[in-house]
This record gives C-alpha cells, sequence and structure tokens, in this order.
C-alpha cells in the first residue's frame, strides 16, 4: 500500500476558533467509527474466551494433547484438528509460494509492459472465486482426477514413504491442502509483487551495471534485498490458508484422524467448527468455542507478524524515497 | 553458461506466472460447461424443490444473498467510512499506524470465527437463527475492508480542497461532508463494491447465523437462504440433480462477484488516472 498522512493542521485552526459542538460530536463519531476495530477484536476474544468456558473447565489443558473427539461419550481434545489444520497449511505453502514467488517475478520484472495489467487483473479475478465454488469443483472434479489418476501415480513411484501408502479414497489431507494451495496463490501472489515493486530500481541498474544476467539481477539485486518481505508474504498466505473452510470442508473426508499418510481423511479447526457447530450444543459447542479460540488466537499471531514483516520493508523503503 | 542458467529461470517464472493463472481457466471452464445448461427461467423465479421435480430453483436464495449484502452494509459502511475519515482527517501519526495495524489483522482472521460472533452475539440470545445474525456476521468481514480502502482515497483528495472550504469559514464537519467525501465518493463506492465482491460468496460465517430457508424469508428474524448456502448444501447432497443445480448456482454466484468487480473497474476508472 502507499503511505498515507495527511497533515492534521487544518483541524487545529478550526478547533481554536471556539464552540463547534458539531465539530466535536463529529470528531467523536468518526473516533468511535476507527475504535470499532478495536472493540470488535475484543468483543471476539471475550466472546469466544466465555463460550469456552466450560469446555475450559472441564477439560483444562488436556484438551490440546487429547486426540479423542467423540460426542457420544462427551469427550473433546484438539489435536486431531491442529493436526490438520498444521499439515494442510504447510501442503498449500509448499505449492503455494514457490509458484507465487515466480508468478511475481514474472508480473514485475519480466512480463512485457502492456501484459502486467491485464495479467494482475486476471489474477485478482482468481482470488474473488468463492471458498464454497473451490470446495464444488473440488468434489466434482479434483478428487475424481486425483483418486483415478495422480495419487495411484504417486502411490506407485514414492509408496516406500509412508506419506503415500494406505488406501486412495480421493477426499483427504493431501487434497485439502491442494485446494487451500490454490486459494492462497492470489494473496501471496498480489504481495509478493507488492514486495518486489518496493525494490529500488537502483538496486536492479546497479547489478545490471556489473553485467549481471537478467536471472542474476533477480536473484541478487531482487529476491536478497525483498527476502523479509517475501517471507510475511508467505507468513501472510499461512494465516488464509489456516482459516480456509468452505473448499476444505468439502475434500478433507471429516474425519479426526492423526496418521502418516497424506491419503487419509482428516479434519481441519475450521472444518469441524464448519460442520458440528449448527448442531451442537452444552459442552461440546463450548469445545467448538475452544477451537475457535485456538484458531482465532493462532491467525491473530501470524497475521501480526505477516504485518510487521511486510510493513518493515515498505516504510523503510518510503522513509529512503522521501 | 550463465545466459543459459537467466534463460531457463525466466522460463521457469513464465511457467509459474501460466500455473498460478490455470485454475481460474479450469474452474471457469467447468462452471460453464456445468453450470449453464441447467439454468433456465425456473431458476431465476421458483423455490427449491426436492431433487428430480422439474422447475426447481433458487430464487429466494439470490434474493437472500442480495438482503444480507444489505444488511451486512448497513453495519460495515457507515462505521467503516466513518472509521476512514478519522484515519485521514483527523487521527496523529501514531494512532493511525494502530489502527490500520489491527483493521489489517482483522481482515486476515477467518470468516468462521465472525459467524461465531454473531453466533454468541445474536442467535444464543435470540434463540434462533436470523437473516440479522448473517447480517451481522458478513458486516464484521466488510468493516475493516471499507475503512482501509476509504482512508486511501480521502487521502488523495488535494489538501488544498480542505484548507479552501475551511478559509471560506465552513466549519470542519462540514468541510468533511460536504467537500472531501463528494470528492472521494468514487473511491469509497469501489470499496464497498470491492468488500461486498468479497462477502457475496462467504459461506461459512453464515452456517450456523443465516442457517439457510427453502422458502421465501418474510421476517429478518427467522432464517434466510443464501446462494453460497444453497451451494454448499446441494453440492454435498448425493443427487444428480442437486449437484446439476448446485452448478448452475456457482456460475451465478460467480457472475455475481465477476459483475461487482467490473463494477470496480467502472467506478475506479477515474481513480486510478489520477493516481498514477
Amino acid at each position: 500500500m502507499t503511505s498515507n498522512s495527511v497533515p492534521t493542521t487544518p483541524a487545529r485552526m478550526t478547533n481554536s476558533s471556539g464552540s463547534r459542538g458539531a465539530d466535536r460530536l463529529f470528531h467523536l463519531l468518526c473516533l468511535a467509527g476507527a475504535l470499532t476495530v478495536g472493540v470488535l477484536l475484543l468483543l471476539v476474544l471475550v466472546e469466544l474466551i466465555k463460550g469456552s468456558h466450560l469446555s475450559m473447565a472441564k477439560f483444562g489443558w488436556k484438551f490440546f494433547t487429547s486426540t479423542t473427539w467423540d460426542p457420544n461419550i462427551d469427550e473433546y481434545g484438539a489435536l486431531p484438528f491442529i493436526f490438520g489444520t498444521i499439515v494442510t497449511s504447510i501442503i498449500a505453502l509448499l505449492i503455494a509460494v514457490p509458484l507465487s514467488v515466480g508468478a511475481a517475478i514474472y508480473l514485475t520484472d519480466l512480463a512485457p509492459m502492456w501484459l502486467r495489467q491485464p495479467l494482475t487483473s486476471i489474477i485478482e479475478m482468481l482470488a474473488a472465486v468463492p471458498s464454497v465454488i473451490w470446495g464444488l469443483w473440488g468434489i466434482f472434479v479434483l478428487v475424481p482426477a486425483l483418486r483415478t489418476t495422480v495419487y495411484p501415480a504417486l502411490q506407485k513411484s514414492l509408496g516406500f514413504l509412508p506419506f503415500f501408502k494406505g488406501p486412495i479414497l480421493g477426499v483427504g489431507i493431501l487434497t485439502a491442502g491442494i485446494i487451500v494451495a490454490i486459494m492462497i496463490l492470489p494473496i501471496v501472489t498480489s504481495v509478493s509483487r507488492e514486495v518486489l515493486r518496493s525494490v529500488p530500481n537502483l538496486q536492479r541498474e546497479a547489478a545490471y551495471a556489473l553485467g549481471a544476467t537478467r536471472w542474476e539481477v533477480t536473484r541478487i539485486a531482487v529476491l536478497s534485498y525483498a527476502r523479509r518481505g517475501l517471507f510475511g508474504a508467505a507468513v501472510l498466505g499461512l494465516g488464509r490458508a489456516l482459516g480456509e473452510t468452505m473448499a476444505v470442508t468439502m475434500v478433507i473426508g471429516n474425519q479426526p484422524n492423526i496418521s502418516s499418510s497424506l491419503f487419509s481423511s482428516s479434519d481441519t479447526l475450521a472444518s469441524v467448527i464448519a460442520n458440528q457447530f449448527p448442531e451442537a450444543s452444552g459442552i461440546m459447542l463450548s469445545s467448538l468455542f475452544q477451537l475457535g479460540l485456538v484458531l482465532l488466537g493462532v491467525t491473530i499471531l501470524v497475521n501480526i507478524i505477516a504485518q510487521i514483516m511486510i510493513h518493515a520493508l515498505t516504510t523503510a523503503e518510503t522513509r529512503r524515497v522521501a | 553458461m550463465r545466459k543459459f542458467k537467466s534463460l531457463a529461470m525466466n522460463a521457469l517464472c513464465i511457467a509459474c506466472a501460466l500455473l498460478v493463472m490455470l485454475p481460474l481457466v479450469v474452474v471457469l471452464f467447468y462452471l460453464i460447461s456445468k453450470g449453464a445448461s441447467s439454468i433456465n427461467w425456473a431458476f431465476f423465479t421458483s423455490l427449491p424443490h426436492g431433487p428430480n421435480t422439474p422447475g426447481a430453483g433458487m430464487a429466494n436464495a439470490i434474493v437472500g444473498t442480495l438482503i444480507l449484502l444489505l444488511l451486512a452494509s448497513l453495519v460495515g459502511v457507515p462505521a467503516g467510512i466513518l472509521g476512514g475519515v478519522y484515519l485521514s482527517e483527523y487521527g496523529g501519526e501514531r494512532m493511525n499506524r494502530w489502527i490500520r495495524f489491527w483493521a489489517d489483522v482483522l481482515n486476515g482472521v477467518p470468516s468462521i470465527v465472525w459467524g461465531m460472533l454473531a453466533y454468541a452475539l445474536v442467535v444464543l440470545p435470540m434463540k434462533g437463527f436470523s437473516a440479522w445474525a448473517g447480517g451481522l456476521a458478513l458486516g464484521f468481514i466488510m468493516l475493516p475492508l471499507v475503512l482501509r480502502t476509504t482512508e486511501e482515497v480521502l487521502v488523495l483528495v488535494p489538501r488544498s480542497y480542505r484548507e479552501a472550504a475551511l478559509a471560506l469559514g465552513l466549519p470542519q464537519w462540514k468541510t468533511i461532508m460536504m467537500i472531501v467525501l463528494p470528492t472521494a465518493m468514487r473511491g469509497i463506492i469501489t470499496g464497498i463494491l470491492l468488500a461486498m465482491g468479497r462477502i457475496a460468496g462467504e459461506t461459512a460465517p453464515l452456517l450456523f447465523t443465516a442457517l439457510g430457508n427453502d422458502y421465501w424469508n418474510k421476517n429478518l428474524a427467522k432464517p434466510i437462504a443464501a446462494l453460497p448456502l444453497q451451494i454448499f448444501k446441494y453440492a454435498i447432497s448425493g443427487f444428480d440433480d442437486w449437484h446439476r443445480q448446485a452448478w448452475a448456482g456457482a456460475l451465478v454466484l460467480v457472475a455475481m462477484t465477476f459483475c461487482l468487480s467490473l463494477g470496480v473497474r467502472i467506478f475506479s476508472a477515474g481513480r486510478f488516472q489520477k493516481n498514477t
């Protein structure tokens, strides 16, 4: 984003000219609007903590280490969902980050000028496709294709690894990872592009002047300069991956498993909430609230890290220019 | 050798760019090939029926989504605009940095969490799922988006406009309402449309707030249908007929979100010229 700071001197000028009740009121109204951001964050934290009260009291810290999630005996543990969320997010990042960075390099440094804007618009359109539609496409196109061709081939060639053992269902943790990868491509690409664009041209010109080839310019002058920001883009993608709900619910198989096989069904924090929250009550509802609290806490943390990493670069940059 | 490596890496980047765009092409292809054949007049005018009954549609879901967008805007737009005005017109440097920072963090909170908040705030006290709860959940998502884009366009309004108005003796709130906001109106509407496009397809926060409804909603305190919810329900069902309708619904939903982003392009056309 661009740097934005409008000087506030005009405000001082009018305030000094006395009795302006309406002005004060409007000022406060705007302040209230701005503060809703903080209020919302506090509100959601408070409500989720309140909601998970029962579960916290009953399970305590065991909630995070227990692998049982069984409504029949009213025993709930978060570990299978934490596992599923982490594994799908790692798969998604492994697929999406290299592709996105490559695409971002193409968009900022290699593509002909006239092509850059249209291509960027196409990637923005990709971001506009709703999650539920990726899920629909996943169920009816991706899952059958993976089940019949891709996964058997993987098992044949890499079946000696524990990740590719076991029955092939089509749905499962790897499929969910692939769908999430597709869904975070646009955000990681566009933030990476933003970061690469903030690398000063001087940097590139210097490398060219030393006789570097195009790729050497990218590697030495651009990528090493932007490393931190690109890491931030990946972390931002991680934040999105952790919270992806609908598409994941539709292709992950929804079983609270912990298995070394990437073909097996699993469940994530967000997907189990989506599936079981509407009919839950009592201690189960409370446990789901606690899963939501875990999800909220982790995504807030991840986003804070991402914001710091991305802005550290871009603000340092504007400071240098100014 | 170095030349060759450079060429190879360039080719790799091109391949990456193509791969990033591939899913869009693929999903659009399937939406049109599988969805278009199931779209007919009845789809836009009839209520959902059981599987394999001819003449079924999603009219209530389409209207439901529009109503939810309206309710969400009632929550997200006023607060978002006022907050944006604060950042650009009143706030000090340090305060602004914090608000911007937290707005960006809020943007990253998974949408299903906002559904849980609306559930706790509305569904539990009212003892029932309702359109209000769904609208509120979507409004929460909208607020930080509108706030950030409003601030970004207000900052582009030249300072001399404000100074001229103030010099004429206009109080600051009138300057903002009559000069600053109207000047930036195009950009603000762009931001609102963008935010609407983002929430139009949201499903997760509606699952346990708006819930879905097979009939017309006549009371906003009762459950309401929404296009994404209907698509989800049909997609995970076991009926081929419902699957076909899910594809048709998906095509309509994507058309809606793309129309919103087209609207954005039209509204923002003036702004980007000024920007560059």
